[in-house]
């Protein structure tokens, strides 16, 4: 179910793309000193889009989702620059009330683990009710009238009988429909998922990921998916963004940029997917480990890592630049990492 | 729900069985005579002993004394003192005064209690909740008859603000004592509520709470509070069941005549068959209370019913 | 300090006692949650590359740091050897004949170079209150050292064991639960010690009905921990090395399991301080002419308004000990508690 590839600078027909991230940097500021968490990234989203936000673990991906939200923990969490554009509209500057207002009626966002993040003492159909019930000023009965037909429709059986159940009495996968029951409620021109099946067994993460689609598809809404599988990427996004160290080092449409990366770090990830003609030989991981964020090199944050770096690459930190059009990378050798693909 | 109850209602029963038995197995049970553990070193006239013997059933095989010393509870007796008066009558004259220096004290304890704790725990590192922290330390630390003590030295006679003794002035007379008996568990519902409500704010459904756009007064007045207060209501629950057994020291030092000053004045008079008898209610009730916080946090936390 | 004397030992540890004073009220079988996680242990046959991180080392490294824990170790030591050697601080005994003369009864501090004053009986107060010292640790240090074997044997058992012998404990447990401290200390001593044992009610009795009345939540902590240390990975780890039960036992599972009953063990000997000064207050504890805390404070209620002093000092070396005692084990959790590095 993808749609036409989309350039990430270019307008969707009819406008400015629904959301920009502009540049944006987080910072922690904790005991031990400062964590860079988020060092200028930039993407943009269109409605009806899937973009895939991929990154390994602790790359900053989640923290740009929270800071979209306006959920970051402030302290220790800091903006320290850039924007984001919501319909043009900077959310960092907004006041709070608009805000609040903003979320979950325009802008959702699925979590991880949903058993820790519903409150365990409230029935699923009371949570889900809560959308309508703080949004829209409804009744409890209509209400809970709502939350039954949004379970239907995110396929949990006998949602009449289970909407006044509560969220330790699903299992995984269910508890994880209720979340995106959750999100979608109000319909949302833009829903985050992060890492929305990383806690689920391979078969519950397939359908988890068809019902994402199929929502998208009967919306229009844009989809964000933070995610570290290569293959949920693979299957679902249209664009896509990899994130390194808090840096987005390469975007793309995902056919383009797995089939023929720009970037080395890119390279290394789909050199190390396992595959089946493989069988018998060693797998190829990436050598090294992801850099700390609180003491990060100079130059370009890969480089300890990087099979192809060179003193340029160790004195100067690269921009994220055009290499085809459609396709932006963050590595100074960036065209000759694509033609060697 | 209800299995659940069932449940808890049963275990109670061998608790309570046990505790009896302890109690009577302590008194009457162990070698020597029971008449010598019941009075002490204090002379008794014949007739009292005779008087004692009857009621306790004392020249019956063990087995028959505790049943027959079971049979008596069960119908409300508790023997007698050493002039002849039923412990029954000394509990009904005296339970009144203890209910309402427990009840004052749950009130303050409560009230004061919460509140600081909330403030603590929205406020954290602040200095409200530096205040908080450290004074609750103090609080704790100070046993409950100093801090009798020395409330009755600064604010009773120092500052005259409190009658400082006796049921004299009626509701005002509670109000002192009411605050030191408190005053412990005061500092412990503060603390509680405070680290209750942290550790809840960093649970992951506050941030999905946010994520929903709720506004912060909904995110902790409902979401969080409703979770963070299961632990300090259970606690409430119990501390009602202790208040009432009885503030021996509290009655002591305030001359309220309650339960505990029965059984203090008993202890002093070395009147064992009193101070039985009221232990003996004491321990049921505290018993009974417990029970009852179990049923209640089940109903707080929907996570438990199931079990 | 009475009926609530289990309540003061805790008091002002959240997580780990409030486990601990649940008991009865906690569903099922009243076993309490261990509040902190294990840490893994040392790893055996380990890469050099990983640190030998151990609990305690870690600990005793956050312990330094702590103001607090410096603050309240530093008194305890004073405390101790003002206990254990009280020639150091004053060079009278009140214990000889002599020293005490009825002439001086109730003088205030200051009179005839009495930095104290003098106590109802003509003795020089401030050696009173420093004798007193000794009975006080003495009772705290053996009950709570009684308590704690009891409990950790108990404990231990309970938990490698479970099946019926874990249900009689935890039965008995319930039925001394039953028994508030006070209560149970007046029952046992009023009621036993009057001529049946040991014919006084010293130290030796005092100290036997306190330990019978604590041990109890010393077994549950330990009983918890056990039970959730012994399902854990490293320990089937451990044993798929080929560790053996013994080294299983003292390596991995007694020194993450005694941390949270030394924590709690810490802040008991506080409240059994109190639970001593309150018996002897009530005048069912030590008996004059023993030289305790809540003897003077008892001695002293009836003068309060003639000679506030007698009431002072004791109140305040009293309230300073189990203040030291309560700063320490707050210390102490927070530097064995992991989860609150």
């Amino acid at each position: 179910m993808t749609s036409p590839v989309l350039s990430p600078y270019e307008p969707v027909a009819g406008g400015a793309p629904l959301l920009e991230v502009d540049d944006l940097y987080v910072e922690f500021r904790t005991d031990y000193g400062i964590v860079h968490a988020v060092n200028g990234i930039s993407y943009t989203l269109a409605a009806g889009e899937t973009l895939a936000i991929l990154g390994e673990s602790g790359c900053g991906k989640s923290v740009s989702a929270q800071t979209i939200m306006g959920i970051l923990d402030t302290p220790p969490g800091f903006v320290t620059g850039g924007e984001i554009r919501y319909k043009g509209r900077n959310l960092l500057t907004m006041p709070a009330k608009e805000q609040r207002d903003l979320r979950g009626e325009e802008i959702s966002i699925v979590f991880q683990d949903a058993l820790s993040s519903l409150n365990p003492v409230f029935t699923v159909g009371s949570q889900i009710g809560e959308m309508f019930r703080r949004h829209r000023g409804t009744s409890r009965k209509d209400a809970k009238k709502a939350a039954i037909e949004l379970m239907d429709r995110v396929r949990i059986p006998s949602a009449k009988e289970r909407v006044g159940d509560y969220p330790h009495q699903f299992s995984g996968g269910m508890r994880q429909r209720v979340m995106i029951a959750m999100a979608i409620a109000l319909d949302p021109a833009i829903l985050i998922a992060d890492e929305p099946t990383t806690a689920l067994d391979v078969t519950v993460q397939a359908q988890i990921m068809d019902l994402l689609a199929e929502l998208q598809k009967e919306t229009g809404m844009g989809l964000i998916l933070i995610t570290h599988d290569l293959g949920v990427v693979g299957e679902i996004a249209d664009r896509v963004a990899v994130m390194y160290a808090g840096r987005i080092v390469e975007t793309g449409a995902t056919d383009a940029v797995f089939s023929a990366p720009a970037m080395p770090y890119t390279e290394g990830l789909m050199a190390s997917i396992a595959r089946v003609d493989q069988k018998g030989q060693r797998l190829n991981p990436i050598v090294g480990a992801p850099p700390d964020l609180a003491n990060l090199p100079n130059g370009c944050p890969f480089h300890p890592r990087c099979p192809r770096a060179t003193d340029l690459c160790r004195r100067d930190l690269p921009e994220l630049l055009e290499v085809v059009p459609g396709r932006r990378s963050a590595c100074h050798y960036r065209d000759e990492v694509l033609r060697d693909h | 729900m209800a299995r659940y109850i069932a449940r808890r209602l049963l275990l109670a029963i061998p608790v309570l069985i046990g505790a009896s038995f302890l109690i009577f197995a302590m008194v009457f049970a162990l070698p020597g005579d029971p008449i010598r553990a019941l009075s002490g070193d204090r002379p008794l006239s014949p007739s009292v002993q005779a008087q004692l013997r009857a009621d306790y059933n004392l020249d019956d095989p063990l087995p028959i004394q505790y049943a027959k010393y079971v049979g008596n509870l069960l119908q409300g007796d508790l023997g007698t003192d050493f002039s002849g008066r039923p412990v029954s009558d000394i509990i009904k004259q005296s339970l009144p005064v203890t209910v309402k220096l427990a009840l004052t004290a749950l009130v303050f304890e409560a009230v004061f209690g919460l509140v600081a704790g909330i403030l603590a725990g929205i406020r954290r590192k602040s200095f409200f909740d530096s205040l908080v922290l450290v004074s609750t330390t103090l609080i704790v630390s100070i046993p409950v008859f100093v801090l009798g003590f020395l409330a009755q030295y600064f604010l009773g006679l120092r500052l005259g603000l409190f009658p400082i003794a006796g049921l004299t002035e009626g509701f005002r007379s509670y109000l002192l004592p009411g605050f030191v008996l408190a005053a412990l568990s005061l500092a412990y519902i503060a603390r509680l509520t405070r680290t209750s409500l942290v550790e809840n704010l960093r649970n992951d459904y506050v941030r999905t709470a946010k994520a929903k756009g709720l506004t912060p007064l909904s995110i902790v007045g409902k979401h969080t509070l409703r979770n963070s207060l299961i632990p300090v209501v259970t606690f409430l629950g119990v501390d009602l069941g202790v208040l009432l057994s009885g503030a021996i020291v509290t009655e002591g030092i305030f001359n309220l005549p309650g339960l505990g000053r029965a059984v203090f004045n008993a202890v002093n008079s070395q009147e064992g068959s009193v101070v039985v008898g009221i232990v003996t209610l004491f321990v049921f009730v505290y018993i009974f209370f417990n029970l009852l916080v179990d049923v209640l946090y089940a109903a707080l936390d929907p996570r438990i019913r199931y079990e | 300090m009475s009926e609530r004397t289990e309540r003061d030992s805790q008091s002002s540890v959240p997580r780990d006692e409030f486990a601990g004073r649940t008991e009865g009220r906690m569903p099922g079988d009243g076993p309490v949650a261990p509040a902190h996680r294990p840490r893994d242990a040392e790893v055996p046959d380990s890469t050099e590359d990983l640190r030998q991180a151990s609990l305690w080392s870690d600990a005793w490294r956050q312990l330094r740091r702590n103001k607090l824990f410096i603050v309240a170790a530093t008194l305890l030591l004073v405390l101790t050897v003002m206990a254990a050697f009280p020639q150091l601080f004053t060079s009278i005994d009140p214990r000889e004949r002599g020293v005490c003369q009825l002439a001086n009864s109730r003088q205030g501090p200051g009179t005839n170079g009495a930095w104290f004053g003098y106590d109802i009986f003509g003795c020089d107060y401030y050696s009173t209150v420093v004798y007193g010292a000794r009975v006080s640790m003495i009772i705290g240090l053996v009950v709570v050292g009684g308590a704690m074997v009891i409990g950790v044997f108990l404990g231990a058992l309970a938990g490698f064991f479970g099946g019926w012998f874990d249900n009689l404990v935890a039965r008995l447990t319930d039925i001394v639960y039953g028994l508030p401290l006070i209560l149970g200390a007046i029952l046992l001593l009023n009621l036993l010690a009057a001529d049946r044992f040991f014919g006084e009610r010293n130290l030796a009795t005092v100290s036997t009905a306190l330990i019978l009345l604590s041990w109890m939540t010393f077994m549950r902590l330990f009983r918890s921990s056990v039970i959730s240390i012994k399902d854990t990975d490293y320990v089937s780890a451990a044993r798929a090395m080929g560790a053996t039960n013994s080294r299983i036992i003292l390596k991995h599972i007694v020194p993450n399991a005694l941390a949270p009953v030394l924590v709690y063990g810490t802040i008991a000997v506080g409240g059994i301080i109190a639970a001593e000064a309150t018996l002897s207050f009530l005048g069912i504890g030590l008996q004059q002419p023993a030289i305790s805390w809540g003897l003077q404070i008892n001695s002293a209620q009836n003068f309060i308004r003639s000679s506030p002093h007698l009431l002072f000092f004791p109140s305040i070396f009293l309230s300073v000990t189990v203040l030291s005692f309560i700063l320490l084990g707050d210390a102490l959790r927070d530097a064995l508690d992991p989860k609150l590095r």
